[in-house]
């Protein structure tokens, strides 16, 4: 213990050199993890400071315990931490603070929701007009996946039940895996495992390749049965589509060997996709896991593996995808080494705001929230709801008023508000679907729609403010702390109180104003 | 003179890049790249291909479509059948003449009476549908419903005029006034970035409501007020000076203003106009949209549907075209007028149109008493300007109005006539998200009913 300890002061000073701390959203500048790393989370940091150092970049400094608190909620649990989470987490002094709260949120009942939807975008889980899947397959499916991420089943298992699923669509939600592809023929099959699983795009393959993975997939069959829409999906050993059967090669060159009607070709390729040793599976989800919490893969985009997209970090790739494989493919485990390192708690002050920095992850980048997240997030803090509807015909899906947007199970349930902001259309399990960049409608809708200005004017803070009790100083205490997750500065108190003083209605009015002006802030609508 | 051009892409397949998979257009390709982070591996497979590019010429510019909700009695209307006797015609049984010779409408259609040189009418539209979804489905893509949803003319039109072709400005290219007309008649597979703007609100009301745009209860000084506070109050903004994401949103800030206290808000102020020309249009919803929707022509915007409810009448029908024609007839037949006087007519296509017609027969029984049904086989449309030719008759139906006598038009027919005057190809084609071919209008190979474009009046 004090061998760590030396060593982490005795290594600070090379690293001290970054900017001076913000107060508002920085604690302090980075601690040299000690060589060698005691925890995978500060080998995580070894790998990207060393790199980093070899590049003569510096690190930003340390997020501040507000920007970590809501930086946290939002990639774990696509939610907004609330007033009182907020100003327990703030007051809390004891040293694993950060650590305790990751494993609280690992274990919410949002994580599960809000991992569903990620997931829903990747396996295209959406009901659409008229047959290609019904709502009822499709809550089967959500509900299937749900489970599987609550209970924190092993993503290896994950993934072999949805390869090798058997049955009917209604019952068994797997197997919707194979009814929800745009293009169900044994090539769709192997391009669309190809992207989902291994992160490439079979469309950038030779076209031999494909074939022979496709191989493993001509023995996939579909028949109807005597319920409206169920159909069953099952192994055909009597089939052979495309006579591509007998070709069946893996992506690496090595011959499938299949023997005719003997074995499921889909459970010959999952043994080999999810072996511990083959690389593409765990080096895709991890480079996944990690741009998800990072905003940024390791290889980038996380879905376009290929020879010419090298990783910009290989040693700390190979680490994660040895982590995930040597915890039996455990996602919790991935994120909580993530989470719990100083690169993930890096603050998004660049101290050098460059492309090169941004590859490398010298500082935590801005995103937008994502539509469900931004229009949860704005239900929370007002206490309103949304109404959300599907386009798809009888029987329609009932979809309770007080259902969270990242609860949504089925893609074709969306609003004007969620199209606006990018919801992705899952058609094509590409993670670019899904739009966060910042349009000038989207401005102008938060800036002055009767939707936001109606939440806002019966949200609870305007309603806990008294004309002629509050003053600028208490409303902008709680505002702040419920909007933004953090308490005011001296200045934005200020700024308030300038407000104010221009005959102004009153307290009520005063209230809305801040809370409409902050929920309009960068701050408020970016991970930062 | 009042051609416009247009750059269509000749084979947007290929020159629509695929983002992710996700058919992108070059544009919106173009603004990815700026924000997203992989703009230095797109910007090779983009490429600017200026020689894919033809400039095409259209004589129209703008589309406003009237769009007749619940489908209008077509004899009550367009296609008035006197003769018909007391059992099709109830009280609606006195056709008047209209300024050009041999034309007669419906009664209760003075003003427009006045205008027929402007417009034509096609008296024998069919399609034989009779659900209204299926049927406004079919009027506004051409197409029955099928395995695909296709998007509507509004949304097409959008995506060959809209900004992806040189259109600017923050009001957007597809504007509905004031409702959207639901679903399967809006973006279908073409996505929500062309799914029309609906503005909200009521412009006979004395402020027009514009969603985003005119907030009530919001006055321009608490706009102000709360404008200057939020930029006083920008931390994240003060901690990260320079960086590219936060100008952009500062950026659309400044675009967003531009719309809620600068000139381009303006635009909805129906109130900048004078009292009598409001008055000529009439002081109701219809009349003050058909007002907006020139006001919008004017600014350029290409497409503009006016969703005008209350049409589907299958009870007291005539006590109600008795409230409702006689504003149609003020609003649409000013709007003719005034484009016209605004030197806006020959270059902006004025579409009427309901999803269907009504049965020519009065359902006399309980418990309509007095109703029409819906009634696809026949029905009447209202086309003028952007090039169609006035005072012409296209097609008609029979005695009765109860089925087509000669020359059916059908949806695609008037779709296809109505994007040849826009200067799109019917051979164009959409960009598909799994990547079927899908062209503007039906091809042959898709077996959809067609009798050819409105040759006679183009």
């Amino acid at each position: 213990m004090n061998t760590c300890h030396f060593f982490a002061i005795a290594a600070v000073l090379p690293l001290l050199a970054s900017a001076a701390v913000h107060p508002v959203f920085e604690s302090g500048p980075v601690q040299t993890p000690p060589n060698p790393p005691t925890t995978p989370s500060e080998q995580i940091d070894q790998f990207v400071f060393d790199q980093l150092a070899e590049r003569n970049l510096q690190p930003a400094n340390l997020c501040s315990d507000a920007v970590f608190l809501r930086r946290a909620h939002l990639c774990v649990i696509g939610t907004l931490p609330t007033e009182q989470e907020t100003r327990a987490f703030l007051d809390a002094t004891d040293p694993d603070r950060r650590s305790r709260l990751i494993d609280e949120l690992l274990k919410r009942d949002e994580f599960a929701d809000y991992w569903s939807m990620k997931w829903g975008d990747l396996l295209r889980v959406k009901a659409e007009f008229p047959i290609k899947l019904w709502p009822n397959a499709v809550q089967a499916y959500h509900r299937w996946i749900h489970t599987s991420l609550r209970d924190n089943k092993p993503i290896h298992d994950f993934v072999r039940q949805m390869l090798v699923g058997n049955g009917s669509n209604f019952r068994e939600g797997e197997v919707n895996f194979y009814r929800a592809m745009q293009d169900r023929s044994p090539r769709g099959i192997a391009a669309t495992v190809a992207l989902t699983f291994m992160g490439e795009r079979a469309e950038k393959w030779p076209t031999k390749k494909l074939d022979a993975m496709a191989g493993f997939f001509a023995q996939v069959n579909f028949k109807p049965t005597a319920e409206w829409k169920e159909e069953i999906v099952y192994f055909d050993p009597m089939a052979d589509k495309e006579a591509l059967w007998r070709g069946a090669m893996f992506p690496d060159g090595t011959p499938g060997d299949l023997k005719l009607g003997l074995q499921d070709p889909r459970v010959v390729f999952a043994d080999w996709l999810l072996r511990p040793e083959n690389p593409w599976f765990s080096r895709n989800i991890a480079n996944r896991a990690w741009s998800w919490l990072m905003g940024r893969g390791i290889v980038h985009e996380p879905d376009d593996n290929r020879p010419d997209n090298p990783p910009s970090n290989p040693e700390l790739l190979a680490f994660l995808e040895k982590e995930f494989a040597a915890s039996r493919c455990d996602m919790k485990h991935l994120f909580r080494i993530i989470l719990n390192s100083q690169t993930f708690q890096l603050s998004s002050i660049p101290a050098q705001d460059s492309e090169e920095a941004a590859v490398h992850f010298a500082h935590y980048p801005l995103r937008r929230m994502e539509a469900e997240v931004l229009i949860d997030a704005l239900n929370q803090l007002t206490r309103t709801q949304e109404s959300y509807s599907s386009p798809i015909p009888e029987p329609f899906s009932f979809i309770p008023e007080n259902i969270r947007a990242i609860s949504l199970a089925d893609g074709s349930i969306t609003s004007s508000f969620l199209e606006l902001f990018g919801k992705p259309p899952r058609d094509t399990g590409y993670e670019s679907e899904r739009g966060r960049n910042v349009s000038d409608a989207q401005r102008l809708h938060l800036l002055n729609s009767t939707h936001v200005h109606k939440k806002v004017a019966v949200s609870p803070l305007v309603e806990a403010a008294h004309d002629g009790e509050s003053t600028p100083e208490e409303i902008a205490d709680k505002v702040y702390h419920t909007v933004l997750s953090r308490p005011p500065t001296p200045d934005e108190v200020n700024a308030l109180k300038t407000h104010a003083a221009e005959d102004y209605a009153g307290a009520r009015e005063l209230a809305a104003d801040l809370v409409w002006a902050l929920i309009n802030e960068p701050e408020f609508f970016f991970i930062h | 003179m009042n051609s416009s051009s247009i750059t269509l892409r000749r084979d947007l397949h290929r020159s629509t890049t695929s983002f992710g998979g996700v058919p992108v257009s070059r544009r919106e390709a173009l603004r990815r790249c700026v924000y997203g982070s992989a703009g230095v591996l797109l910007m090779e497979p983009l490429g600017i291909h200026a020689a894919d590019e033809t400039p095409l010429t259209g004589k129209a510019k703008s589309v406003i479509q009237i769009w007749l909700w619940g489908g209008p009695c077509h004899i009550d209307t367009f296609d008035p059948k006197p003769d018909a006797g007391k059992d099709y015609c109830g009280a609606l049984d006195a056709p008047i003449e209209t300024n050009v010779s041999g034309i007669r409408i419906g009664q209760l259609l003075p003003e427009l009476a006045k205008q027929a040189d402007k417009y034509s009418l096609i008296r024998s539209m069919t399609h034989g549908n009779n659900g209204h979804e299926t049927a406004s489905y079919l009027v506004q893509t051409g197409r029955p419903s099928d395995r695909e949803v296709f998007p509507s003319v509004g949304a097409v039109t959008s995506y060959f005029k809209g900004y992806d072709n040189g259109y600017e400005g923050l009001i957007p290219p597809y504007i509905v006034l004031t409702e959207p007309q639901g679903r399967f008649s809006e973006a279908g597979f073409l996505g929500p970035r062309f799914k029309p703007f609906a503005t909200g609100g009521d412009p006979a009301d004395s402020v027009f409501a514009v969603e985003g745009i005119v907030a009530p209860g919001v006055s321009e000084e608490r706009q102000r007020k709360r404008r200057s506070l939020l930029g006083g109050l920008n931390t994240l903004g003060g901690a990260l000076p320079g960086n590219a994401t936060l100008k952009t949103v500062a950026h659309s800030e400044e675009q967003a203003y531009e719309m809620i206290l600068g000139d381009s808000g303006k635009l909805f102020d129906l109130s900048l106009e004078d009292e009598k020309v409001r008055d000529a249009y009439g002081r109701n919803t219809f009349g003050q949209s058909c007002l907006m929707a020139r006001r919008l022509v004017e600014k350029g915007v290409p497409y503009i549907t006016i969703n005008y409810k209350g049409w589907d009448t299958h009870k007291q029908h005539f006590q109600i075209m008795n409230r409702k024609l006689p504003e149609l007839d003020q609003g649409l037949a000013m709007l003719l007028q005034d484009l016209s006087d605004h030197g806006l007519l020959d270059s902006t296509i004025v579409w009427c149109t309901g999803e269907f017609g009504r049965t020519p027969k009065v359902q006399l029984e309980s418990p309509w008493n007095g109703g029409r049904h819906h009634f696809g086989a026949v029905f009447s449309s209202l086309i003028a300007g952007g090039g169609f030719k006035g005072g012409q008759v296209v097609g008609s139906s029979n005695a009765t109005g109860e089925e087509v006598k000669d020359r059916p038009v059908y949806p695609a027919d008037m779709i296809a006539s109505i994007y040849g005057q826009l200067g799109i190809p019917a051979e164009a084609t959409l960009p598909h998200p799994m990547g079927t071919v899908a062209h503007v209008v039906p091809d042959e190979k898709e077996g959809v009913p067609s009798a050819g474009k409105l040759t006679e009046i183009l």
